[in-house]
């Protein structure tokens, strides 16, 4: 039913603030109207995400603003006031919108009540837009929409969005804005008065309330069963680890040698020299530092967002929160955490189920604790060279305790750091936990592919492009300046030579009273500074420095016979090793993490503060770990 | 601001933390200053709410409860600021939320 007298309205971009509580699902109205086309960003100075999207009307388009889904327009947090601010038009570059659509769920209305009550206070043009009413129907459930309009006093549409049913009703509703009916009387701003207010409508418009969600109830027997709900939890996340620490392994591998291909072959398209060089290990290697991230990325965001759209993610959350409450953190968090176990770029991602910007930022500032698959290397090479193979109590070996141990001071050190965080930088007054389990819902595909897309396409265009310039410029560092080598020298040593005199090869000297006292030497400096690329970069650097043949058998020799030029002892004595072993379990060694922590928090506040706090943590425990090896001879 | 309600002095008033599965309670009041207080009562905790305790957590906490057409998990930390009297399960209703 269009109506040809709109038509002559002027081109003006209209400007739209969808605004609902959690779980209302106003994000799928958001998808459904924009056709999941959002521009994603942040609002300064908050770590919320902003989301914005086109919205095609019969004769015009209008500009869609998400607002963040919240319970009441009352500030508890900076974060929060972000609602109100883009509201009164306060946020720079984003006017005051013209209208504000409400979303509320048809079948928990009674809950949004409260917060349409405190919408319609704004004086601002509103119409209210009722969710999922063939749940509502489904579940037996009626509401008259016209007597909920007529008591509001504002145009209420009802939708199913994922569907599509409603919209263009919905959309004709938003073309004429200007028309819309005012409240003729405003609710009252007292919030018992307010809730009375609500009772009283809803005993208007509720003809029948809903049932309960019978798929869900069943489900959550067994979901949520003291017994059964854990072992649920239990298989769901080892698939979780599973499927990013060991499924993601073949593509990875793939992608390495891809990577190696791609760089064999330009050497042997480019003339030998300096160009060859770059294209090589500079330009392939860069792009292959990223794209290594992808697998892990998308295995890890496929069955996230699968179990979030399910509905199983909450449910997961609530079986695991006593559990993490302990730690500091919350439920939702563990999910990042575990996938940090594989590599922290995903955790840090992950953290976007986390609500509460607080909780969130202290799961970031902690993940990268975690023992990521990178740190493997390392520690394996170091365990393997300098700790004895000898059975300990029965079949179990020392090296395999001192593993497990690297293991388990990670959530340990974890635990206390998360506690630190939120006495001190993070500090503010507790706010109640709050988790809605939401019905069980079959995913809609198109939104599934999206999300899935969407978190792999901003982690390469915002990560992904700091990741390839610093390890570009790392390794500028490691190539220039180019020194001739002695001509006597074999062209292992040559590149040991090239290595020493590099600018990454001065700083590693220069750095040396620094790491000094933890043993160090400028060899093993030099091995920390590449390894800011990756962790395991340490490996291939130490074997170039000292000229070895191969990263694992020569290697473990060179290192063990390496000898102090001062005292004419071995460099890697037993304090130094476990000095080195306990840097590299704090030391935040890996740009990676470092660029998707700025990508995530919209800033380079919090992983500078991420990278110093963990240096000097690691700094401190890896000179405390020394000294006491000292003391036990 | 304090959301505190306790003016009437009810005798059988307890916290929500304390309530079991099962059972079936009203609001009275919620112990919490400023904006954890506020926040509470913007989640519909206000004096006169029927509130359902659904079930614990596998682990023993959080708790869920319905209330005002929603579900929502509370910690013990959360639940135990707001006070209530217990009411005697109404007759089966299919809602979620019954009404006072």
């Amino acid at each position: 039913m269009s109506e040809s007298n709109f038509n002559e309205k002027p081109a003006a971009p209209l400007r739209l603030a969808l605004i609902g509580s959690p779980n209302s699902g106003k994000t799928t109205v958001f998808n459904a109207l924009t056709g999941l086309r959002a521009r994603v960003g942040n609002y300064p100075g908050v770590t919320v995400e902003r989301r914005e999207g086109t919205v095609r009307l019969t004769d015009r388009t209008a500009e869609m603003i998400d607002l963040p889904g919240t319970y009441s327009l009352d500030p508890v947090s900076p974060d929060e006031a972000v609602v109100g601010r883009v509201l009164a038009g306060e946020i720079p570059d984003t006017p005051a919108p013209d209208a504000i659509i409400i979303v509320a769920d048809a079948c928990s209305l009674e809950r949004s009540m409260l917060l349409i009550g405190q919408i319609l206070h704004l004086g601002l043009p509103a119409c209210l837009v009722v969710t999922m009413v063939d749940e509502l129907r489904a579940r037996k459930g009626q509401i008259d929409l016209e007597r909920l309009s007529a008591a509001l006093g504002i145009p209420v549409t009802g939708v199913v969005g994922h569907r599509g049913i409603g919209l263009d009703a919905l959309r004709q509703q938003l073309a004429r804005s200007e028309t819309w009916s005012q409240p003729p009387v405003m609710p009252p701003s007292d919030r018992i008065e307010r809730a009375a207010w609500a009772d009283s409508i809803l005993e208007h418009v509720v003809e029948k309330r809903p049932g309960p969600h019978t798929v869900t109830d069943w489900v959550d027997r067994i979901v949520l069963h003291p017994f059964w709900g854990l072992a649920l939890f239990g298989v769901v996340m080892v698939t979780f680890f599973q499927l990013i620490f060991s499924w993601a392994t073949p593509v990875m591998d793939l992608i390495d040698t891809g990577v190696s291909a791609g760089s064999d072959l330009s050497r042997t398209l480019l003339p030998a020299g300096f160009l060859a060089d770059f294209v090589a290990d500079g330009l392939i290697a860069g792009v292959g530092s990223v794209v290594i991230f992808l697998p892990q990325i998308l295995l890890l965001f496929s069955l996230l967002y699968l179990l979030e759209d399910v509905g199983y993610m909450a449910r997961a959350a609530f079986v695991v929160d006593r559990a993490m409450a302990r730690v500091g953190l919350e439920g939702r968090a563990f999910v990042a955490l575990l996938s940090s176990y594989a590599c922290a770029v995903p955790g840090i991602m992950a953290t976007r189920t986390v609500p509460s910007p607080r909780d969130r930022l202290v799961t970031i500032l902690v993940a990268p604790l975690m023992t990521c698959s990178a740190r493997l290397p390392v520690y394996t090479l170091l365990v393997a060279a300098f700790v004895p193979a000898r059975e300990v109590i029965g079949p179990i070996g020392l090296q395999g305790l001192v593993m497990l141990a690297l293991y388990l001071v990670a959530p340990l050190a974890a635990t206390a750091v998360a506690a630190v965080l939120r006495k001190t930088v993070l500090q503010g007054e507790p706010m109640p936990f709050v988790l809605e389990l939401p019905s069980y819902r079959i995913p809609g595909l198109k939104l599934w592919l999206s999300q899935i897309w969407g978190s792999a396409s901003a982690f390469l265009k915002r990560a992904g492009t700091i990741i390839l310039l610093a390890s570009m410029l790392l390794w500028v560092l490691l190539t220039f300046p180019q020194s001739t080598p002695p001509a006597d020298l074999s062209p292992k040593e040559a590149a040991s030579y090239a290595l020493e005199h590099s600018a990454a090869g001065q700083a590693g000297k220069a750095i040396e009273p620094l790491i000094a006292p933890l043993g160090f030497d400028w060899k093993i400096g030099v091995g920390l500074l590449a390894s800011l690329a990756a962790r395991e970069v340490i490996v291939a650097t130490l074997a170039q420095i000292y000229a070895a043949s191969d990263p694992d058998t020569s290697l473990r020799t060179a290192i063990r016979s390496d000898i102090r030029p001062e005292t004419g002892k071995p460099l890697f004595d037993p304090p130094t090793v476990a000095a080195l072993l306990t840097f590299f379990v704090f030391a935040l060694l890996c740009t990676s993490t470092v660029a998707t922590m700025a990508r995530e928090t919209n800033s380079w506040r919090w992983p500078a503060f991420a990278f110093s706090y963990l240096l000097v943590l690691a700094w401190t425990a890896a000179w405390g770990i020394r000294q006491v090896f000292i003391a036990l001879g | 601001m304090n959301a505190d309600f306790s003016s009437d002095g009810e005798t059988s008033v307890c916290r929500l933390s304390d309530m079991q599965p099962g059972s079936e309670c009203e609001v009275v009041g919620v112990d919490l200053g400023d904006a954890a207080g506020r926040r509470m009562l913007d989640l519909g905790f206000l004096p006169g709410t029927r509130v359902q305790v659904l079930r614990r957590a596998p682990l023993g906490d959080p708790s869920l409860y319905a209330l005002r057409g929603f579900q929502l998990c509370l910690r013990k930390a959360d639940s135990r600021h707001v006070r209530v009297t217990q009411k005697g399960p109404k007759e089966p209703s299919p809602s979620t939320s019954p009404r006072p």
